[in-house]
């Protein structure tokens, strides 16, 4: 939950896929990760050549790898989480290192913690080569309904505003010796909270008189629609298609 | 909450997707019709709030912190389409933009934090309003409860979930003794979090808080000496929920089965043939109870799906009722 | 004539209650610069906002060039009269300020080459060409400044109103901002608590206090009248030397 990401990951390279055209992106990356994690745990081979095909992926972006190792570590919770699982799941067990494990509970563990880094990497390469922005606009041009999109794009505009606003609040508190520690002291932050949203949607109420002021009827302006040019799909279908071939040969022969 | 990818089968992602995609495509023609043009800043500009605020860290205990959800809040303050549809919109950009929470676990992680705990927390705060006085400290009680009880469907859907898509042999009722369990807990702080924050806009905007535009203005001056009490006992209400739901986890439901079996609930020794079709295997394999647990799983996941029903329900009906142009 | 702006017995208050405008009348004439000053709470804003028919009052008319500001005619109004808000993030609300300043003529019809000469023209006039591309939290405050402007100049307005242009600008900034508009040949209105801006680029000014005119003089009378200063809460600056005055018009 909310792990204090207040910077979107975008690491500014010139490499081809950060110039790929985002709708084309977010395809590979939902295929990709739609055929890693229909793939089966047992076909441990399969999970290699995934590996093996972000990391030459990673390396073609010019994100250091490094860069995105790091990153992973916002899914420790439930990495955390599947290493308990041999210890409280049922099945058969067996020794090791004098604990009983079940088996089934360590393919659970291999299964979930896989898939949970790789799916992982495959988004934050998304995230590293795509500023949020060209995110949204490539979402818009695969049909995402416009109301969403522009409620989006605000909420994009104003988030840093707003996190700002916040940030100031609470360096004012701290630096009048606010330091809670237990949830009855937590009014000050609650009732802050109040008052943002009260300030927020006022802003609201400005922007939105401010968007009158300049003729707005309604129709938010359309993004200009862009060609993509054939190489880039081609390019996107062969990486899809390895990955969703790889998963199909997983699933017939384990 | 942001669960990644492998986290449940992909049979229950897929459903899960399919579920969200419609109650968000309803809640979208929803929020059209309320908001009117002003949709567009004032939904962008809350959302940022909520994302803004879910980054707010609230001490809990002793210096660990809590995060807030927002659904209710959200929901109670906007209404519970456009609540609904902004911390989908979080979630969402949360997972593109930031890579947190996986992408194909956007189905349920939607559904887990945007729709349940907006529909339903919404369907909670408008039943609790009908037996609450109808003062700010009673939309302040209201909200804090409902908030909390958010936060514990959220965790029950996951768990359900869980019965049908378990990725690991983890029995089902481990997860929902836990989950349900520590969200009881954690919920708490989102209750007060979220009533105290409605609370100061009310008192300083009232005409900006959805679910309380029926108070007129000597209603909303009246005393809120309540507030407290509600507060207080809200949270021994949570407490004693999380006793007898940890009774539950911990495998050792004598209490609780003794009563199902007197009532008649359940009788031992019946076969379940749909049940073992239906449900992971792992979910259901090494329950000491089979028939209890999923008799449990079955009326506590009716009730959320019931509420958050309620909460679609009430959703179209006060959008047809309220006067478009007064938002 | 475009740009005349006939304001008469305007009242208005807000939902809650308050009664902000008592009765304002007020007369602009084609491409005048007018000073508005006065205390906070003069309901200087507000009056403005009604110019363009965010606000609706309760009695009393508006007219701009001609044109009654009511209901039918906001499009035309709005094309007309180009509000720059105080705080600037609340109108750069799109993603890039080149978006922003083509957000305006867009909704007046304009596509294609036409928008983007118009959007051209009007990062030209505000030296906004660097900054065009970025999104808006990316600039400076200066910067913002000179995109909400462009904003409103790209629909080419015969009205120009400024809600406290000069605040939180550097000296610099500020200096640019002056000889920006100073270059401007609309009709300007320009609600200011500065002073020395009032009295370098306005030749009258109009003091509003309790939601009413209380005085409508030449700047330069304003200035020399300290009794009028003080009941209106208006102040020079310590040490202000009126000897250099070279106004700009």
């Amino acid at each position: 939950m909310g792990s204090g990401h207040s910077h979107a990951l975008y690491v500014h390279e010139h490499s081809f896929v950060h110039r790929m055209a985002p709708q084309a992106k977010l395809v590979a990356a939902l295929g990709m990760v739609a055929s890693i994690a229909i793939t089966p745990r047992e076909a441990v081979w399969a999970f290699g050549v995934y590996a093996v095909a972000i990391v030459g992926l990673t390396l073609v972006s010019r994100i250091r790898p490094g860069f995105v190792a790091v990153r992973l570590f916002a899914v420790a919770p439930f990495v955390l989480f599947s290493l308990f699982i041999p210890f409280i799941a049922t099945g058969e067990t067996i020794e090791v290192l004098g604990f009983a494990v079940s088996v089934d509970g360590l393919w659970g563990t291999w299964n979930i913690l896989v898939k949970a880094l790789l799916g992982a990497s495959v988004s934050i390469l998304l995230t590293a080569t795509t500023q949020i922005a060209d995110i949204i606009r490539g979402l818009a041009i695969l049909r995402v309904p416009a109301l969403f999109i522009s409620i989006t794009t605000f909420m994009i505009r104003y988030l840093e505003l707003i996190s700002d606003e916040l940030g100031r609040m609470r360096i004012a508190m701290t630096a009048r010796g606010y330091d809670p520690r237990w949830i009855s002291q937590a009014r000050p932050i609650a009732t802050s909270a109040g008052a943002l949203f009260v300030r927020s949607y006022e802003r609201g109420e400005r922007v939105h008189a401010a968007m009158l002021a300049r003729g707005f009827t309604g129709e938010m302006p359309t993004p200009p629609l862009e060609s993509v040019d054939r190489r880039q799909w081609l390019r996107v279908l062969v990486l899809v298609g390895a990955f969703v071939g790889t998963a199909t040969v997983a699933l017939v022969i384990t | 909450m942001h669960a990644p990818d492998g986290f449940l089968e992909p049979s229950v992602a897929v459903v899960t997707a399919i579920i969200s995609l419609v109650v968000i495509g309803f809640a979208l023609r929803q929020s059209r019709e309320q908001l009117k043009d002003k949709a567009i800043p004032l939904a962008g500009i809350t959302a940022a709030f909520i994302f803004a605020a879910q980054m707010f860290n609230f001490p809990v205990v002793a210096g660990t912190t809590g995060h807030l959800l927002g659904g209710a809040l959200a929901a109670i303050l906007l209404g519970p389409s456009v609540g609904a549809i902004i911390v989908t919109i979080v979630v969402v950009v949360q997972a593109l933009a930031f890579a947190d929470g996986g992408l194909t676990a956007l189905g349920y992680n939607v559904l887990n934090m945007a729709i349940v705990p907006a529909y339903g927390g919404y369907a909670v705060f408008r039943l609790l309003r009908r037996v609450f006085p109808s003062t700010a400290g009673g939309v302040v009680g209201a909200t804090g409860i409902a908030a909390w009880a958010s936060v514990v469907m959220a965790a029950v859907a996951f768990s359900i979930e869980w019965l049908f898509g378990a990725s690991a042999p983890v029995a089902f009722d481990t997860v929902f003794g836990s989950m349900v369990g520590i969200h009881v807990l954690i919920g708490i702080g989102e209750g007060i979090i979220s009533a105290l924050a409605v609370g100061a806009v009310l008192a300083s905007r009232p005409d900006l808080v959805y679910g309380a535009q029926d108070l007129d203005q000597a209603q909303l001056t009246e005393s809120k000496v309540g507030t407290r009490t509600f507060v207080i006992g809200g949270m021994l209400v949570a407490l004693v929920f999380a006793a007898v739901v940890s009774q539950f986890a911990v495998d050792n439901p004598d209490g609780l089965e003794k009563v199902a079996e007197d009532t008649g609930f359940i009788e031992s020794g019946e076969e379940h043939s749909l049940a073992d079709s239906l449900f992971s295997d792992y979910a259901t394999s090494g329950i000491s109870n089979e028939a209890l647990s999923l008799a449990v799983a079955g009326i506590v996941g009716t009730v959320v799906v019931l509420l958050v029903a309620f909460g679609l329900f009430s959703a179209v009906r006060e959008t047809r009722s309220r006067d478009p142009s007064s938002v | 004539m475009s740009g005349i702006i006939d304001i008469r017995g305007i009242e208005f208050s807000y939902p809650d209650g308050r009664q902000v405008l008592h009765g304002v009348d007020l007369e602009i004439g084609a491409g005048e610069r007018v000073a508005i000053l006065g205390p906070n709470g003069a309901g200087k804003t507000t009056l403005a906002l009604h110019l363009n028919g965010i606000l609706e009052p309760r009695a009393g008319t508006i007219a701009v060039s001609g044109v009654a500001v009511v209901e039918d005619h906001y499009r035309e109004v709005r094309r007309m009269v180009g509000l720059v808000f105080q705080d600037p993030n609340d109108q750069l609300f799109m993603p890039t300020v080149r978006e922003d300043v083509a957000f305006g003529p867009a909704n007046l019809g304009l596509e294609g080459e036409a928008l983007d000469l118009r959007v051209d023209a009007a990062l030209d006039v505000v030296s906004g060409s660097e900054f065009a591309d970025r999104p808006p939290h990316h600039l400076s405050g200066g910067e913002k400044r000179r995109a909400a402007l462009a904003t409103v100049l790209s629909m080419e307005p015969e009205v120009l109103v400024f809600d406290e242009p000069t605040s939180g600008l550097d000296p610099a900034g500020r200096r640019e901002l002056i000889q920006t508009l100073a270059n401007l040949s609309m009709t300007q209105l320009v609600i200011t608590h500065d002073l020395p801006l009032a009295l370098e680029l306005c030749p009258r000014s109009v003091i509003m206090n309790g939601g009413r005119v209380v005085a409508d003089v030449p700047t330069g009378d304003l200035l020399d009248d300290p009794a009028l200063l003080a009941d209106n809460r208006l102040e020079l600056p310590y040490g202000f030397d009126r000897s250099g005055e070279s106004p700009s018009y």
